[in-house]
């Protein structure tokens, strides 16, 4: 064993998404940060699809943006193709996503994280959590080097005894051609948590020089394309197609008949997977009667020539893979690079971590990411964000950084992983937050920059730039109110008609009247099309927003009766045994967090106020 | 902190004529304001601390006059729940408490859970310390019974066609949502005229429910209670018992027919019309023609029915032939004259009476008609009313309320959908819709609208 000369107040295993942006967290929040990953050379390394964001996850990357971590930025210097989801519906629902150029993805973070000052980054393989009685010390690794740490984040994603599948071959891997950490695992369970097993899917990678793109159908990016990040300007980049083509009944048939030597259906893969991201295996097998399916041949990168086949994710084997693929329009002489595989790993049950993301049990450690039973680079992004501020406010023995449901998608997150726990691999959609409505992309900055701010993630400049804009927004909208409609010329509009009951109408854009308004009532020069579209979104949406924002009103009452940490569950007589189970398993911060565990009913959460007051009165 | 305001009848139903409907919360004044009128012309201001004032509460939709009233204004903290609170005194009885109730809901107070206003006293600091684990306790039984209670008053029928909504509404969503969580998966998505067809379906299979709701419909016709019977086993006897027992009489209506009476009398404060076939004459053909039509008519037009038998005597063949008529009936079988001696074989002819109420009674010495009494409430308030021949199927107050509720969320998503708001906002409306729904049986709504996108789309790339 050897210790190693310098204490650090944060180490963090894995340099994923999760790993990276908790890393950044903890150096630009000002304490001594370790970096620790099986390998430098994959750091920030997408291994699945190429893309960035989507629905729900577009929110997510926008919201780790506003609070000041590096995703979108990165995202925003190497992508390849944008587009904003659902243009033709409503705001709160629209999002974006970006084709990236992996390879740059990655040497990109890299860069940053090499740039960062306050933050070490080493390569290791760690074996073991060492704990001080319910209080974390450091990691070993498995050449007995112990670091010694005052907070560690655990951001293994799958790596945590790794098993990948293609066919009936299996391996013990943490990712393709990368060492599976099986050390770290035992070392978890040794400590006491619970593990469970997830399982996950590829899809298989296409040789572009093999692919005849004629038979496909291009998918463009947006013209021009938006960024993600409030603080890039413009996206100069030239954007490059994806490609559209489709199984048919001929790939189906081969799928089939070879089921009996898939790893899914021979029984040999026990982990859970995702039903939002099955494999074509399962896509066929239970939707018998869809005569075909979806593939997005989507660009690795600008200079190479792997392309992602989107859609099929398999175990099936090599061989099976090749042969199905080639029955597809555009694939007929499709050559693999790498075959799509399966890969199943250990999860902590995410119930035994609080809502900061710090373990229940030992104090100082806290887990981020696919550990915690997500799926996604978002989602493991938000995380590590989270635990990284979090680590720092629990050495400076601040109050720790949570988000609730009404205020962001990355509290709706945390919340259903700690509140609800989880059953198969946990992905965002906009239908898990019930105040949809008000958490929408266009507001991100309104919703949290402050807290950014507050961390000292958001720069002095750049939230001196955001005051300014809802300064703007503000200004422009009370002249806009004071604005009489007749006085602009507007044909199709009805007699009587206030500016802001005629904005209401969905066909009508305040873009548009703009257009007819006399310059001298309005000075537009001062207001950009970012404030414009907010005065819009408040005004045309105001009915629906005001119902939100009541929802959320009595939502918080509820979230704001707290429960006190070292609140005694067992003596009270009151409560039916599941709850009380319960209630003492995941330890609710608040009455409202404790209504939302499945099995607590409305009398229990009655008997627990009652308790609580006589707790209150008992201590004044 | 913003607390919703409260109401609920709260004296016991069905005792007495008067009854007071209580309303708790920041809103107690504002709604009373809006219901409560001193005379026509004046409204009424509160400046005191109590106050107890004379008038009427009207209808503010209709602007009927529906209720005379004593109105009693406390302000808070210096009250029970140590929020502000109004208690209307009314004098009609447990139909026309309802009634006022109803009125409050629609000005904007929610339907008080049980033993709510406990609650809140206990929260507000109003009850002692020592009392809080029998409070607790209290509160968790009352809110257990109740729920039950509900649950089994949402008999099979009703169940399944409240299943079926939320099937539909459920369906719904999942398109719905399926649309917006998965803009680019090749899956046939709803339109915005498939979702307003859909609408209609469901508002149709909520007001059907509704429909069969017993507010106002009890209120203008009461309910119906057939005393069936062959001569002589003392119908008319019983008839002037619940009579003369009750002291509140109210009016004294000519039978519809020749031979038949129909009194409307009031137990315990439920008014109820008894159709008396005390007129019918004894002829000997009476079962096989003239009877057997009446009897029909009786047990047509009867929400309920007591079929009275002589227990003195043997069954007769009449009385096994009325026996086999109320089958599909709800009956409660009277056993009159158990003064006398008692002749009636239970084994072996009142197997037919098996699973029917059976109350012994003697009309004449005045025995056993409490317990008839009861009976008869504890039918008409727990097991669901029958009224003009139609069941009625729902009769708790919260669940008419969460359907009126989920219909107005209903009508709102249509106005999205007319509009041409896009998708989310339809949405918004139908999981409150269905939220709704879902608290009449307390189910997970959200978590079910996921499973329900992936059990009927095949999605994700």
């Amino acid at each position: 064993m050897y210790n190693y000369t310098k204490d650090y107040d944060c180490i963090i295993v894995g340099a994923g998404h999760a790993g990276c942006e908790a890393a950044l967290a903890c150096s630009r929040m000002g304490i001594k940060t370790l970096l620790l990953t099986i390998s430098i050379d994959s750091i920030a390394l997408m291994p699945c699809n190429p893309a960035i964001g989507g629905l729900a996850k577009g929110h997510l990357v926008k919201e780790i943006d506003a609070l000041g971590g590096e995703m979108a930025k990165v995202t925003d210097k190497t992508g390849i193709q944008f587009k904003i989801l659902n243009k033709s519906r409503g705001p709160a629902v629209q999002s974006p996503r970006a084709q990236s150029d992996k390879l740059e993805y990655r040497l990109e973070m890299t860069r940053i994280l090499e740039n960062q000052e306050g933050l070490d980054i080493k390569q290791g393989i760690v074996e073991e959590i060492m704990v001080s009685g319910k209080k974390i010390k450091g990691v070993r690794t498995n050449i007995g080097t112990v670091y010694k740490s005052k907070t560690v984040i655990i951001c293994t994603g799958t790596f945590l005894n790794g098993l990948i599948h293609i066919g009936l071959t299996s391996f013990p891997a943490g990712r393709m051609v990368e060492f599976p950490s099986v050390g770290l695992s035992q070392s978890l369970s040794r400590l006491g948590l619970r593990l469970g097993r997830l399982k996950t899917g590829t899809n298989p990678r296409l040789d572009s020089k093999s692919i005849d793109f004629s038979k496909t159908i291009p998918q463009y990016g947006d013209i021009p394309p938006v960024p993600f990040s409030y603080f890039t300007k413009k996206l100069p980049q030239a954007q490059v197609p994806c490609f559209l083509t489709y199984t048919n009944k001929n790939t189906h048939k081969i799928i089939l008949s070879n089921l009996k030597r898939s790893p899914l259906y021979s029984g040999k893969i026990k982990g859970i997977g995702p039903r939002y991201c099955p494999s074509i295996e399962d896509k066929v097998v239970r939707f018998r009667d869809k005569e075909r399916h979806q593939i997005f041949l989507e660009p690795e990168g600008r200079e190479t020539s792997e392309i992602y086949a989107n859609g099929i994710s398999t175990s099936l084997p090599y061989d099976v893979q090749l042969k199905f693929l080639r029955t597809i329009d555009g694939l007929e002489n499709a050559e693999i690079i790498r075959p799509g595989y399966a890969i199943e790993y250990d999860f902590v049950y995410p119930d035994q971590i609080k809502l900061n993301l710090e373990t229940k049990s030992i104090e100082g450690l806290f887990l981020a990411g696919q550990i915690n039973g997500t799926s996604g680079y978002e989602e493991a992004a938000a995380q590590g964000l989270m635990a990284g501020i979090n680590a720092v406010l629990k050495i400076k023995k601040d109050k720790p950084f949570i988000l609730d449901r009404s205020e962001a998608y990355i509290g709706v997150l945390i919340d259903d992983l700690v509140t609800k726990g989880i059953s198969e691999p946990y992905r965002m959609f906009t239908s898990r937050a019930e105040y949809r409505l008000v958490l929408r992309i266009d507001n991100t900055d309104q919703r949290l920059m402050g807290y950014g701010y507050k961390f000292g993630l958001i720069s002095e400049k750049n939230y001196k730039i955001f005051e300014k804009k809802l300064k703007n927004v503000a200004k422009f909208k009370e002249e806009l109110l004071k604005f009489d409609i007749k006085k602009c010329n507007i044909t199709d509009k009805p007699e009587n008609v206030t500016l802001l009951q005629y904005l209401k109408r969905p066909e009508v854009s305040l873009k548009h009247i703009l257009e007819k308004i006399d310059p001298k009532s309005i000075n537009l020069d001062k207001y950009n099309s970012d404030i414009i579209n907010q005065v819009e979104i408040q005004i045309k949406y105001e009915g629906y927003i005001n119902r939100q924002l009541w929802q959320i009103d009595k939502f918080k009452t509820l979230e704001n009766k707290l429960i006190p940490g070292n609140f005694d569950y067992s003596k009270i007589t009151s409560f039916c045994r599941e709850a009380k189970e319960l209630l003492m398993k995941i330890r609710p911060i608040s009455i409202g967090q404790a209504s939302r565990i499945t099995g607590v009913t409305p009398a229990d959460i009655d008997v627990l106020m009652i308790h609580l007051k006589k707790n209150q009165k008992c201590s004044t | 902190m913003p607390e919703d305001t409260i109401a609920a009848i709260s004296t016991p139903l069905g005792q007495g004529g008067i009854g007071i409907v209580r309303i708790s919360g920041t809103q107690a004044f504002p709604i009373t304001q809006k219901i409560f009128f001193l005379s026509k012309k004046n409204t009424f201001k509160i400046e005191k601390k109590r106050k107890i004032l004379y008038g009427f509460i009207r209808d503010p939709k209709t602007g009927n006059t529906v209720e005379e009233v004593l109105v009693s204004l406390m302000k808070g903290p210096k009250t029970y729940t140590r929020e502000d609170i109004a208690e209307i005194n009314c004098h009609g009885g447990f139909l026309s408490l309802r009634r006022v109730l109803e009125i409050i809901l629609r000005c904007g107070a929610r339907l008080a859970e049980p033993g709510e206003f406990t609650k809140r006293a206990f929260l507000n600091g109003r009850i002692d310390l020592i009392q809080a684990e029998a409070i607790a306790d209290f509160i968790r039984s009352k809110t257990e019974r109740s729920l039950q209670m509900s649950f089994r008053q949402i008999k099979g029928g009703l169940s399944k066609e409240i299943d079926g909504l939320k099937q539909g509404l459920k369906r719904l969503i999942a398109q719905v949502e399926a649309g917006i969580d998965h803009p680019e998966d090749d899956i046939k998505k709803i339109s915005k005229k498939e979702i307003g067809k859909e609408l209609k379906k469901l508002d149709k299979g909520f007001s059907d429910i509704l429909g069969t709701a017993d507010d106002g419909k009890v209120l203008r016709e009461g309910i119906k209670i057939g005393i069936i019977g062959r001569p002589n086993v003392g119908k008319s006897s019983l008839l002037n018992r619940l009579l003369d027992e009750d002291r509140a009489i109210v009016t004294h209506i000519p039978g519809t027919t020749r031979d038949t009476l129909e009194e409307e009398i009031n137990i315990n404060g439920i008014p109820l019309i008894i159709i008396d076939t005390a007129g019918i004459r004894d002829t000997k053909d009476f079962i096989e023609k003239e009877g057997v039509s009446r009897s029909r008519k009786v047990l047509s037009d009867s929400d309920l029915l007591l079929l009275v038998i002589d227990g003195s005597e043997r069954l007769t063949a009449e009385d096994k032939k009325l026996l086999e008529l109320t089958k599909s009936k709800k009956v409660v079988i009277v056993i009159n004259k158990v003064d006398l001696e008692k002749n009636i074989c239970y084994n072996e002819s009142l197997c037919l009476l098996k699973r029917m109420d059976i109350v012994q009674i003697s009309a004449l010495k005045n025995l056993g008609i409490e317990a008839l009494k009861k009976k008869i409430r504890d039918i008409i308030l727990k097991c669901g009313l029958f009224s003009g021949g139609k069941e009625i199927k729902i009769s708790n107050i919260r669940q008419i309320e969460l359907l009126r509720k989920g219909k107005e969320f209903l009508s709102k998503a249509n106005e999205a959908v007319v509009q041409g708001l896009s998708e989310e906002f339809i949405s918004h409306d139908l999981i409150l819709c269905l939220e709704s729904l879902e608290q009449i049986t307390g189910k997970l709504v959200r978590e079910n609208i996921i499973e329900e996108i992936f059990s009927q789309f095949c999605l994700g790339k």
